[in-house]
């Protein structure tokens, strides 16, 4: 065994690629210190999602939350569950915490509304995030931040309909999630042509390419493929290519590969919905009601999408993708 | 007592038809072909050289693990750590190259090495603790969940891996783990011969090899067969690696194929299958079953989650058909094997 090590490890120094890798990276990465840019106490903010593990977008979130925190000062806590009872309870924890300031997430709001009034009741300034729009003036946050899904969904409807596209499939990867379904209804209501709905297997990647080639091989007039996260869409792009279709494939949010498909013309467009922002924007939105009483919206969410990304831009912001707050 | 009783019934040689009926993977050919019978008229584009082509690729993709999960449960265990390992395997690779700056064969084989001693930790703690494999496997399912996601967001600071397409070495592991062939309008992955070679291999073992007597007697019932001298550690340690070099050959499919691998992937898998395992024969209590069976299942489980594409049904009753399907080819299968053992 020791041996064997040995030699993988000689290997590995013999066999040292001269392309990409870590090395890269760090050549690329500028030196970004967070240092804090005011002088205000050092308040506590929590902010609590409904992410499942390892979810990149959310990954994003945090991104932004953590380096807003690092410039006003915060010292910035994040617990996240995808069960809507261990969310509420994360909530309950900030709270005999006595935290500055709630950020939290409603995926399934009625699950958090009491703990989120109890909140309130204690005098902790709530900002909601991401979902959740409808409810969040109702049970008392300061602000709501984030994307509208049915109009994120709209503009995706209206813009597949300025590409003269007719028939769309919509792919779902994670069945039962309100705002997934919100997004295909809302592409659904606004797109000129027809629109269908594609249930697959989120967690097992090589199922999703063999059911979104298999859609495309049962209906050959599909000439458009909307997937609703960005670790689906080169799948997608591999699914067409093998049904030899020749739909064009769109969709929501960004990754590195999402922005390198976008600029060599093989994904159409991708709406992104600025997950950095809803993070950095939640933060100083609670700093500044702490510091200054300030709130943002007057009442109405304040959007964070949807902004719609073609080659061109994906130009432009590939670099901040790359470093992830994009 | 009449002349034909000279010769031992047991030693006489049994016609074909008898020696096909005792075959374990009997049932799921009749229900594998009773669903290829359905979908050819439930969808239109089913039969479609292209859709099979489609088909078989998914059904390959659980095939490939269903071998060495099959030859386990023949052996009398489970691993439910199966389908995170190959998510595992596949984070290993591509994070050792890219933290390396290596090579990409590099990382293929560090992981290579990895999930074997991760197959052969599961084998090890069976059979020094002698608990239930549910419960170590189910640890190790757990810890490698944990260890995927923490160690991904440790390195490579998210949640899924950063790309390694632009390195040395990606274009030639691609050609083994991930190419394909376009044979006219049909597109042939190179995971449906990896599929038939692990088959082939497996039946070898199994039927013309001693490990694979010591596998069913393993299976039947340890004690007896450790009394008759077999090896019951070494073969119980070498099911779990085996299941570990098929995970780790999924692992580098998906990598290859998709070039960034999520950290939250592969989990729930192990019962895709195992479900393969059984719908192709094997029993829940070990000591009978075969590959080919396995492979039967796992072109079942690839017909009917395609199929119901195929067919267009509304997707929201998805989940309930493939249940059903799998539920109705399993009671086929049952039904099939009571018959011919009755006969």
């Amino acid at each position: 065994m020791g041996a064997v090590l040995a030699a993988v490890l000689g290997a590995s120094l013999a066999g040292c690629s001269s392309t990409g890798g870590k090395r890269a990276e760090e050549r690329a990465k500028a030196a970004e210190a967070g240092r804090p840019a005011v002088s205000t106490p050092r308040w506590t903010f929590a902010m609590v999602t409904h992410a499942g593990d390892g979810d990149t977008f959310w990954d994003i979130v945090q991104k932004g939350a953590k380096e807003a925190a690092a410039k006003d000062n915060i010292n910035f806590v994040y617990a996240h569950d995808d069960q809507a009872q261990q969310q509420a309870q994360f909530v309950q924890n900030a709270i005999d915490q006595r935290v500055d300031g709630i950020i939290v997430s409603l995926a399934k709001p009625e699950a958090l509304k009491d703990v989120i009034g109890k909140a309130v009741k204690a005098g902790i300034p709530v900002v909601t995030v991401n979902s959740g729009s409808a409810q969040s003036a109702e049970y008392g946050a300061l602000t709501h931040i984030g994307q509208d899904e049915t109009i994120a969904g709209e503009a995706v409807g209206t813009e597949l309909g300025k590409r003269g596209r007719k028939k769309a499939v919509c792919v779902l990867h994670e069945q039962g999630n309100v705002g997934h379904e919100q997004r295909c209804a809302g592409a659904k209501k606004t797109f000129p042509g027809t629109m269908e709905n594609l249930y697959v297997e989120g967690t097992n990647m090589p199922s999703v390419q063999a059911a979104i080639q298999a859609k495309l091989q049962a209906d050959p007039s599909v000439d458009s493929i909307l997937t609703l996260g960005a670790p689906f869409a080169p799948t997608a792009v591999k699914a067409k290519e093998a049904a030899s279709s020749t739909a064009e494939v769109d969709t929501f949010d960004l990754n590195e590969s999402v922005a390198r498909d976008l600029k060599s013309g093989a994904l159409g467009f991708a709406v992104d919905q600025q997950p950095y922002l809803q993070g950095y924007e939640a933060v100083d939105l609670l700093w500044l009601y702490r510091y200054n009483a300030d709130t943002l919206g007057g009442g109405r969410p304040v959007l964070t999408g949807p902004q719609i990304v073609t080659g061109a831009e994906a130009a432009k912001l590939e670099e901040f993708i790359k470093r992830g707050s994009r | 007592m009449s002349a034909s009783a000279t010769v031992d019934e047991r030693l006489a040689p049994a016609s074909v038809v008898r020696r096909l009926l005792g075959r374990p993977e009997l049932g799921a050919v009749v229900g594998a072909a009773a669903v290829f019978v359905f979908f050819s008229f439930a969808a239109d584009s089913f039969l479609r050289a292209s859709s099979l082509s489609t088909v078989l690729y998914s059904a390959s993709t659980i095939g490939i693990m269903a071998v060495p999960v099959a030859l386990l449960m023949i052996g009398g265990e489970f691993d439910l750590s199966a389908g995170v390992m190959v998510t595992t395997s596949a984070l290993l690779s591509s994070m050792f190259s890219y933290q390396m700056t290596a090579n990409v064969w590099v990382g293929v084989l560090v992981s290579l090495l990895v999930t074997l001693a991760v197959g052969f930790f599961n084998g090890f703690m069976l059979t020094r603790t002698r608990l239930p494999s549910f419960i170590i496997t189910l640890g190790t399912f757990l810890m490698l969940t944990g260890l995927n996601l923490g160690f991904t967001k440790l390195i490579s600071g998210s949640v899924s891996t950063k790309t390694i397409a632009d390195m040395e070495g990606f274009s030639s592991a691609r050609a083994l783990f991930a190419s394909q062939w376009n044979i006219g309008s049909v597109t042939l992955k190179v995971t449906v011969l990896w599929w038939l070679v692990l088959v082939a291999a497996a039946t070898w073992i199994l039927l013309r090899t001693r490990a694979g007597n010591w596998i069913f007697a393993v299976g039947g019932g340890a004690d007896a067969a450790r009394a008759t001298g077999v090896p019951v550690v070494k073969t119980r340690i070498g099911l779990y690696m085996g299941v570990a070099l098929c995970a780790w050959i999924s692992g580098q499919h998906i990598l290859f194929s998709f070039d960034v691998v999520q950290s939250g992937e592969g989990v729930g898998n192990e019962f895709l299958y195992i479900i393969a395992a059984v719908i192709g024969g094997c029993l829940m209590t070990g000591g009978y079953g075969s590959a080919i069976g396995s492979a039967v299942g796992a072109f079942i489980f690839g017909m009917t989650s395609n199929g119901i594409v195929y067919a267009q049904w509304n997707p929201d009753w998805f989940k309930f058909f493939l249940g059903a399907m799998l539920l109705l080819a399993t009671l086929l299968n049952a039904w099939v094997r009571k018959r011919a053992e009755a006969k």
